[in-house]
């Protein structure tokens, strides 16, 4: 997209905020292992798996469409 | 507005009547707080990068015409997928059950392909920038003029409602004061979509749609995690409650009293499917902009093609948690009029269901998922405001000949002026609640006429431009009076809904119904007394004076028409499994 501008893909917003909220949850799903919320099925550790997919869908955004030098 | 608030299930009305009486049903902690004030800094940040990218009308008003197939089509869906969605139709699956799964399958899949396929080309090849735009071309300035006032008019009145239901929600949900609400949420949006114009609020859209999957998803997953999957889920309702259908589509259609709904199966395919849908989807500028903003015509055509087969994934993260809640609540949520201590209404099920499986950062991105939603559905209501105003009312009959810069400070300026509206018109609505129900009924009058004044016109170049702006007219006349016959004289429901037992949403699908066929007959009569344009004025608008684009020479994996083809089985696999 945008070649014409050069815009930064807008593949590459969502993988930065992706990986920012990835790590905030993954966080904090590894406080709840000693302190479990209060929720049903939070033995199945939900933030930790949420929070690990939201970094492995970021990190591949970043990684693929991070900006680069247009070419010649 | 979409096709869905032209139902009276009502999710509005529903949350509407929220707004006393109710504790927040969600306290949120630190992580939950940073993941929505980052959302907020990402939008407007956003925004601020893609200004100095936006300086010419194109860019700003169009996105520079440079979107590819998924971003047009992402950005498509998301416009239309807001926060009243979400929280409107899970509380009216708790209501109705499968039922309300019609809105995203029957009520938007054939039109977003039949948009695709038929009609895309004709809004791409023409060079449009907006639907009056089109009917300018096709029939002239008159049919123009009554297609953007209408529209310039409704769609801010409707961003306003948008605006305060969501600020309700934010109440209800989490106790913030509706003012703060209101005024953050609707002026974060005013100031990236100025800045960006289009591309800001493309982008955004894009973001918004992944975020608002990604938050919502957790509840489906974990809810069938629960239940023991959709067996289970079944099994679990039919047990709760043993008198109802809540799981089939179309059983209980045969007869007006066989469901709760009110409505016979004629009115759903008709009304909705064919009416209201098409309407919607293939005439409304607000979805319409995103995929004029293609950078191609096979991008065009595509995109839609895309966005239906997220569309018939909705009803996962929307469907879903309102048969969870039936499956899995130990109480039983009530309508909103019979609320008593400790009681939850039906539009809390979805705020139910993320408190139930969501903690701490999880809730924050549910939240933000639900904020995302108004936001998007905000965007696009102000950015196709500010292009037709721009374009279709105030370059053609105020301002003709200004430079394109001037344009693009126009632009902007709707921008800011149109949120202001409103905003105006969110604390109209907080005062006088009626009104809300006399724009949702306006704009329906307006949708189902349109649809045939475009079709007609972009199908058969006998049709002439007196006759385009007359069926518009009696159309959406003859719609009000409708409306206005059965509200004088409740027998009269029996004549346009054909039965008494008819409820306010089988009204609205068989009013629209009238009143479209009222449009397609006028044009007709009118055309067979009127002269038509001469056929070179018609090149690039009307099917048969136009040379389109072949597709022969692309592999058949990359023809739009292939897409479509799997798109309307799966539509139609989907309806034999839940039939």
């Amino acid at each position: 997209m945008s070649e014409d501008h050069h815009i930064v893909p807008v593949w590459f917003f969502i993988g930065v905020i992706l990986l920012i909220y990835g790590v905030i949850i993954l966080a904090t799903g590894v406080y709840g292992l000693s302190h479990p919320p209060s929720t049903v099925l939070s033995n199945l550790q939900p933030a930790l798996w949420w929070g690990a997919l939201l970094i492995g869908i970021g990190a591949i955004y970043v990684h693929l469409f991070r900006p680069r030098k247009p070419r010649p | 507005m979409n096709p869905h608030s032209l139902c009276a299930t009502d999710p509005l009305a529903v949350l509407f009547a929220a707004e006393t009486g109710v504790e927040r049903l969600i306290t949120l902690h630190a992580p939950d707080l940073a993941i929505i004030v980052i959302y907020f800094a990402m939008v407007l940040g956003i925004g601020f990068y893609l200004k100095r990218y936006t300086r010419k009308g194109e860019d700003f008003f169009l996105a520079g015409r440079e979107m590819t197939a998924w971003v047009a089509g992402l950005s498509f869906v998301s416009a239309n997928l807001g926060a009243l969605e979400l929280m409107g139709w899970a509380a009216a699956t708790y209501q109705y059950g499968i039922l309300a799964t019609h809105w995203y399958w029957i009520g938007a899949i054939p039109a977003m392909l039949f948009l695709g396929i038929v009609m895309m080309p004709f809004y791409y090849i023409s060079k449009t920038h907006s639907v009056p735009g089109f009917l300018k071309l096709r029939y002239g300035e008159s049919a123009r003029g009554l297609a953007a006032v209408m529209f310039t008019f409704m769609t801010l009145c409707m961003a306003g409602i948008d605006m305060y239901a969501m600020a309700l929600v934010m109440k209800v949900v989490l106790g913030w004061n509706i003012h703060f609400s209101i005024w953050v949420s609707s002026l974060t949006v005013a100031v990236y979509v100025a800045l960006g114009g289009l591309f800001s609020a493309i982008f955004n859209e894009v973001l918004q749609f992944f975020l608002i999957w990604l938050g919502a998803l957790l509840i489906p997953v974990l809810g069938l995690i629960e239940t023991g999957g959709w067996d289970g889920l079944v099994a679990r309702i039919h047990q709760n409650f043993p008198q109802g259908d809540y799981t089939h589509l179309w059983r209980a259609m045969g007869s007006f009293t066989d469901n709760p709904m009110g409505i016979h199966w004629t009115g759903i395919v008709l009304g909705l499917g064919w009416v209201i849908s098409f309407g919607y989807w293939t005439t409304d500028f607000l979805v319409i902009q995103r995929v004029i903003a293609a950078k191609d015509i096979r991008a065009a055509k595509l995109a839609p093609i895309i966005g239906s087969y997220f569309k018939m994934a909705v009803p996962f993260i929307v469907i879903l948690p309102g048969l969870l809640g039936l499956a899995v609540l130990p109480f039983k949520l009530v309508p909103e009029s019979a609320v008593g201590p400790g009681q939850h209404s039906y539009n809390e099920v979805l705020p139910l269901m993320l408190a139930r499986y969501c903690g701490p950062g999880l809730l924050g991105l549910g939240i933000t998922a639900l904020i995302a939603g108004f936001m998007s559905g905000m965007a696009g209501n102000v950015s196709a405001f500010a292009t037709v105003w721009t374009y279709d009312l105030y370059r053609s009959f105020f301002k003709k000949a200004a430079a394109d810069s001037h344009y693009v400070k126009m632009g902007r300026w709707c921008i800011i002026v149109g949120v202001l509206i409103s905003i105006g018109t969110a604390y109209l609505v907080m005062q006088f609640k009626s009104i809300m129900d006399y724009v949702q009924a306006l704009f329906s009058f307006f949708v189902a006429p349109l649809f045939g004044t475009v079709l007609l016109g972009m199908l058969w170049k006998r049709i002439t431009p007196a006759a385009g702006f007359w069926g518009l007219l009696a159309g959406t006349v003859s719609s009000i009076t409708m409306w206005g016959l059965v509200r004088a004289d409740h027998s009269w429901l029996a004549v346009i809904a054909l039965s008494s037992n008819a409820k306010d949403m089988a009204e609205n699908m068989y009013r629209a119904l009238w009143s479209w066929t009222i449009c397609v007959v006028v044009t007709l009569v009118v055309s067979a007394f009127t002269r038509p344009k001469p056929v070179e004025e018609l090149t690039g608008l009307v099917y048969g004076c136009t040379e389109l684009p072949s597709e022969g020479h692309l592999p058949l994996w990359k023809r739009p028409i292939f897409w479509a083809a799997i798109s309307a089985a799966i539509f139609l696999i989907l309806q034999w499994i839940f039939w």
